[in-house]
């Protein structure tokens, strides 16, 4: 694999890591976070799928060659769609964070009272 | 005629756009316009899915090249039996949700702000599940999955309570995560095939190494249990599906996992071998009948236990793919027909039962059948058959899936049996608590509410008996309790509801509908099990689709 490949194969891997772990903490904000870093990720590995990613994906390039324009489509058609529900995840966030100034990921309240529910014998 | 037939294809998902895009230059201005364009389109929509389901019966598998592209280069449209068959189904059920929804509307007066957007976003909804079956091209798949999740996203926070957010984050993060892993597995699909167009794929998979093949199809496959909800990836659905309003809820738990399930029989059929992930779909569906039913029997909430009884009758339709046969997935094609009629049906009936009783929760109900018969007779219907009592098409569908399961013979598909009839029994006893504490049991004193009670939201905890129909509701109070119970009932717009013993015509008359709907599955069972069984062959087979794609041949 060329170089411009291997840059690319440890971006994605250090977006991947640092995408899923901001995924998982409680703090929504960061969740989004996550999110974002993981659709930038995805999309770099769209990229990652052509050798001669470097070149242009146009014809009559000086070499006459040129890189697989379907992955560039691919993956502009993603980043569209992942700004767009981006913003509307960011919007959540704030209505979240606006209603008790806290953002954090609350615990399933029914599951809980369910679970209380079978500490004293109940009737049911 | 039948030269003609495939210009019909792109219909179901152009004309819900184009729709979509009429109601938001028309603006709120004409709320009456908005539902009359809404209902014709979905009318429309409907009829169209009538014929292709016929045409492509008679004729095999419909092709459109968008844009006069030929296959590889350009993106192929394709119905063929099982396409032609969930789009019809998706689109009466659309149908009999938005004049549900426009009685529940109206009956709200809520016509300006919410339903301006709801129009609109409910069409854009509808074009993206039905650009999902009907999609020939992967990369297509995820853009009606993107397109029909963006427009869930702003229903499922419509009128933006805090309780609706809460959910609403949960969904969103969920499904953008789910997304994630689709668009990485297309890009390997791409990388290692060199092509996403499925008839090109199912010739070219075969040649790429297994270890790799069984990489994509399991990457494929978790991206898609997630959006089906199959167990151990299904503990988002009950927390995020019940704060919706009533039809959107309906809308979502018939339809949306449908499509997760559509997308892995697609994948198992026409493009990987099922028989290698074969075993690992029998023990998920088992977990996922189990697992999921068992949670609907603590629930107390109806809402929440139809959420659970959801999760759990994937694990049918799972089933019946991981049989590989034409038996199973005839059965898997079958249920998932009926299941999405029937499940529909019961959230719009709990929508109502929510009017009467002032409650979703058993504990706070009582006597309804008596205090309500038509809402009993609308529950009582759906819900026998959803638990799969003889003869409804629940049962016809059940039977089918074990005698699958009986004629496959391994030791794993006899254990599937016990465990579908098993998750049957125990689905009777959920869905017989409901009738037991909601409409039989003589309720005790004040519990069930009085008509012209307003039932709180979460916002307004102890103010306003009379602001019901307030001017504007403060979205984002500062005295709202998110730990109070979720899900309370609420308007599209997400004000209070008063309670009533009246429906509007329209909401009774679709829900009626959508119960005669999940009837006429019995009733003409046998044409659709013919129909089925013809859809598993042709999925089996392959070619059909390959060589309408290709005429000439693949490269």
């Amino acid at each position: 694999m060329n170089t411009p490949g291997l840059i690319l194969v440890v971006c994605v891997a250090v977006l991947y890591s640092s995408g899923f772990y901001l995924l998982l903490q409680r703090s929504l904000m960061r969740v989004v976070f996550g999110i974002l870093i993981l659709g930038h990720a995805a999309n770099l590995s769209l990229l990652l799928t052509d050798e001669a990613i470097t070149l242009p994906p146009l014809l009559g390039g000086p070499s006459g060659e040129m890189s697989d324009p379907l992955p560039h489509a691919m993956a502009l058609t993603a980043i569209v769609i992942t700004f767009g529900v981006t913003t509307f995840l960011l919007a959540l966030a704030y209505r979240v964070w606006l209603g008790d100034e806290n953002d954090e990921v609350p615990d399933d309240v029914e599951d809980r009272r369910i679970s209380r529910l079978t500490e004293p014998e109940d009737s049911s | 005629m039948e030269s003609l037939l495939h210009y019909l294809v792109p219909l179901p998902v152009v004309l819900p756009l184009f729709a979509a895009g009429l109601e938001f230059a028309l603006g709120i201005r004409a709320p009456r316009l908005h539902k009359i364009i809404s209902v014709t389109t979905l009318t429309v929509v409907l009829a169209i899915g009538l014929v292709l389901l016929f045409g492509s019966d008679a004729h095999g598998p419909q092709v459109v090249h968008v844009g006069g592209w030929e296959a590889p280069i350009g993106i192929a449209l394709v119905a063929d039996r099982l396409s032609a068959l969930m789009v019809t189904v998706s689109a009466a059920i659309t149908l009999g949700v938005l004049v549900y929804s426009i009685g529940q509307g109206m009956a709200d007066r809520d016509e300006v702000t919410p339903l301006a957007v709801y129009h609109p976003t409910y069409l854009i909804l509808v074009a993206g599940v039905s650009n999902a079956f009907l999609a020939g091209d992967l990369f297509n798949v995820y853009v009606g999955f993107e397109i029909l999740l963006t427009a869930s996203y702003v229903l499922l926070t419509l009128g933006g309570t805090q309780a609706r957010i809460r959910a609403g984050a949960t969904y969103v993060v969920v499904s953008l995560l789910s997304s994630v892993v689709f668009l990485i597995a297309i890009g390997l699909v791409y990388a290692a095939t060199g092509t996403v167009n499925m008839a090109q794929l199912a010739v070219r998979l075969p040649g790429v190494p297994e270890d790799l093949r069984l990489v994509l199809q399991v990457m494929l496959l978790v991206a898609f249990a997630i959006k089906a909800a199959v167990f151990p990836l299904s503990a988002w659905l009950p927390d995020s599906y019940p704060t919706a309003p009533a039809p959107v809820t309906a809308v979502f738990a018939g339809l949306l996992t449908k499509v997760g399930v559509y997308a892995i029989i697609r994948t198992q059929t026409l493009l990987f071998d099922g028989e290698a992930v074969a075993d690992l779909l029998m023990w998920a569906a088992l977990a996922t009948m189990l697992i999921g039913i068992l949670g609907a029997v603590a629930q107390t909430d109806i809402k929440r236990l139809l959420s659970f009884t959801l999760v759990s009758h994937i694990g049918y339709m799972v089933f019946g793919v991981a049989l590989t046969s034409v038996q199973g997935l005839s059965g898997a094609v079958f249920y998932v027909a009926h299941h999405i009629t029937v499940q529909t049906t019961l959230f719009l009936v709990t929508g109502l039962i929510e009017r009467r009783g002032g409650s979703a929760s058993m504990d706070d109900l009582g006597g309804l059948a008596k205090l309500s018969p038509l809402l009993a007779i609308l529950f009582f219907v759906p819900a026998m058959n959803l638990a799969g009592i003889p003869p409804m098409s629940g049962f016809l569908g059940k039977l089918g899936l074990m005698q699958a399961g009986v004629q496959a013979g391994t030791p794993l598909a006899y254990l599937l049996v016990a465990g579908s009839v098993l998750t049957s029994l125990l689905t009777l006893y959920a869905i017989a608590r409901v009738w037991n504490y909601a409409f039989w049991r003589a309720p005790s004193e004040g519990m069930v509410a009085e008509p012209g009670t307003v039932l709180e939201t979460s916002e307004e905890d102890d103010d306003s008996a009379t602001s019901a129909y307030g001017p504007e509701e403060e979205a984002i109070g500062p005295s709202s309790r998110v730990d109070t119970v979720v899900g309370r009932t609420a308007t599209l717009g997400g004000r209070t509801v008063v309670t009533t013993t009246t429906f509007p015509a329209t909401m009774i008359g679709a829900t009626a509908g959508l119960v005669a709907m999940g009837l006429a599955f019995t009733v003409l069972a046998g044409p659709l099990i013919g129909y089925s069984q013809r859809t598993a062959e042709e999925l089996l087979d392959r070619s059909p689709y390959v060589e309408a794609v290709f005429p000439e041949g693949v490269a």
